[in-house]
């Protein structure tokens, strides 16, 4: 299950914020290890991944957030950085799929980079699509996942995985199989 | 209320008479990649859902520069013989998937494809609605559908008459530059108009690619004799043009005039900060490599342009080029048009067909400080190599014009 309310201190960032900056190419292909990858990240912004941003944070960024490549950012921001859920006034499809299928919670919110300054705390609510900003006593409403729709149900089981789990579940033949090619 | 190309195939997929934007649906899938076979084994599954439906081919980092990638590769090959999957491409029958696939008979009209790699939107050229999966592939693998949400439709109606020496990356580094790099969020763009009809399929390839560099989930165009000329023999199944109809909706239709239209660049950092070439050439951009290569721009017409700008010339002594067509069918073809040894004799470096350079893999990668131009996809920070390094995004002639100069500069001056 992902949880659908998580509150933190925020960080912003600006527009078409890419792919290429939240996992480069030498964190993707492993040319950088331990404690250089932490550093290889938002290389736009320096000492941010090293040393500023913590765990429970969460990003609030403008338009195009993840835009570029299809690499498994939203893995990096969440275990590498602790990133507890990214804001923004939109997402490139593939970075908000990625996520989604992940169970990361990522919402859109026009608005958002007015109603938020660096720093203030915010609750983000994914199940209602309502944001809090906690700092200033504010509240601005972003794009709930309809329940019944796929991503509205990957996001509240926590992904693509526990999606399929269910499936075997519904398919024990299949289950008992892969339980005795474990043995 | 009619439909548009986007949703005419996905509520044929979704075997359902019609669709809305913003609809979720269920949808059979016509083919996919198989990057996510490990993870179809992990869950204990011991088929697909259709062997002659999958295609895999290495293209990233074959061959392999390290033992890790060589072992990955051998797992891949192991896969490949456990499901019977039949289009597996061995390097040096290879390439660059989004052209391999297509060479193979993967992308027809009307058809609905989900696959790995976000340059997946290429296959859009084809009249066909195809796009990015990643984890989701293994769904696909599985069961042969996945879900969708409908898209939001956009028009760019490309008017007037394309000028000599732009071509299909003039276009989209010039849309781009103007709309900005979200204007296909999430939507369906459908590209038409006279120029749309005027240009090369190879050209319209380019732009169907760099739709995800504009957002877009499906980056189309309408089929016509160039689709079919290409696909003969290729795809020997049935298949339908699909066009919009008169009175579908568009969420937004855009109309550019491109008569007057002239060579551009796209400055470093994002694909969107498209210039006309000769707005830079008083900066006299000295360039330290030229990048010739990619699924957007290697293919044999941009080769053939290349090699005729270099013939009987050298590449400037301060400048390295590096050429990778984008497959190896291609590759054959331009060795046995003369292309590849005029640009070997004029001192580029003809590499295999790779995605190497272009995401700062190997094969041509930027350290600190350096510059490219490159007729590739991605100009953002890093994106080719070392955060400090600077990448320019050109056309064919473009890349290959500067290439000799040693700086950017105004390909009409050098044909």
């Amino acid at each position: 299950m992902t949880n659908l309310v998580v509150r933190g201190r925020t960080w912003k960032f600006g527009k078409n914020i890419s792919t290429d900056l939240i996992m480069p190419g030498a964190i993707l292909w492993g040319h950088v290890r331990g404690e250089g990858r932490k550093a290889a990240i938002m290389p736009n912004r320096p000492g941010w991944a090293a040393s500023e941003v913590r765990p429970g944070d969460i990003i609030v960024a403008d338009t195009n957030f993840g835009c570029g490549s299809s690499r498994p950012a939203p893995r990096i921001l969440r275990e590498e950085l602790g990133v507890a859920a990214v804001v923004a006034e939109s997402f490139s499809r593939l970075f908000q799929r990625n996520a989604v299928n992940i169970g990361f919670p990522v919402l859109i919110c026009p608005g958002i980079v007015a109603a938020v300054e660096e720093g203030d705390e915010i609750e983000v609510n994914v199940d209602t699509g309502v944001v809090r900003n906690l700092t200033r006593g504010t509240e601005i409403r972003g794009e709930a996942y309809p329940p019944d729709s796929p991503p509205g149900q990957l996001l509240r089981m926590g992904g693509l995985r526990p999606f399929l789990e269910r499936w075997l579940e519904e398919h024990p033949e299949v289950k008992a199989k892969r339980e005795a090619a474990r043995r | 209320m009619g439909m548009t190309i986007a949703e005419k195939i996905l509520a044929k997929h979704a075997g359902v008479d019609s669709v809305k934007p913003g609809q979720y649906v269920w949808c059979k899938v016509d083919a996919t990649s198989g990057h996510s076979l490990r993870a179809l084994e992990l869950l204990g599954v011991d088929r697909v859902w259709d062997p002659e439906r999958v295609f895999i081919v290495d293209d990233h980092q074959a061959p392999p520069p390290t033992i890790e990638v060589a072992n990955r590769m051998r797992e891949t090959r192991r896969l490949v013989k456990k499901y019977g999957i039949k289009h597996y491409y061995e390097y040096g029958r290879g390439g660059i998937l989004h052209q391999v696939f297509a060479e193979r008979g993967m992308y027809a009209p009307g058809e609905l494809i989900a696959q790995g790699d976000s340059h997946s939107t290429s296959g859009g050229v084809f009249n066909a609605c195809v796009t990015n999966a990643n984890m989701d592939a293994v769904h696909i693998l599985a069961f042969g559908d996945l879900w969708f949400r409908v898209p939001e439709s956009v028009r760019v109606v490309l008017n007037g008459t394309l000028p000599a020496w732009c071509v299909g990356k003039d276009v989209i580094l010039k849309v781009a530059s103007e709309l900005g790099t979200d204007y296909g969020l999430y939507k369906s763009v459908e590209y038409v108009g006279p120029v749309a009809a005027q240009m090369t399929l190879a050209q319209r390839w380019t732009i169907s690619n760099m739709g995800v560099e504009v957002g877009a989930k499906f980056a189309l165009f309408e089929a016509d004799a160039k689709t079919d000329a290409f696909l003969k023999d290729r795809v020997t199944r049935p298949y339908e043009h699909v066009t919009a109809d008169p009175d579908a909706a568009y969420e937004a239709q855009y109309e550019f005039d491109l008569s007057t239209l002239t060579p551009m660049v796209a400055r470093p950092g994002d694909p969107g900060n498209g210039v006309p070439v000769e707005s830079v050439l008083t900066e006299h951009v000295k360039i330290d490599q030229a990048f010739l290569g990619s699924c957007t721009n290697a293919r044999l017409e941009d080769l053939e342009v290349a090699a005729r700008i270099i013939k009987g010339k050298q590449i400037h002594p301060d400048v390295r080029m590096l050429v990778s067509p984008s497959s190896q069918e291609v590759f054959g073809q331009a060795l046995k048009a003369g292309y590849l040894e005029i640009l070997a004799d004029a001192g580029a470096l003809v590499e295999h067909s790779t995605c190497g350079p272009c995401y700062g893999g190997h094969m041509g990668v930027l350290g600190d400080h350096e510059v490219c131009i490159s007729s590739s996809n991605r100009n953002f920070q890093g994106r080719m190599g070392s955060p400090l390094a600077k990448v320019w995004l050109a056309s064919p002639a473009t890349v290959a014009a500067s290439a000799i100069a040693g700086e950017i500069v105004d390909p009409r001056q050098y044909l």
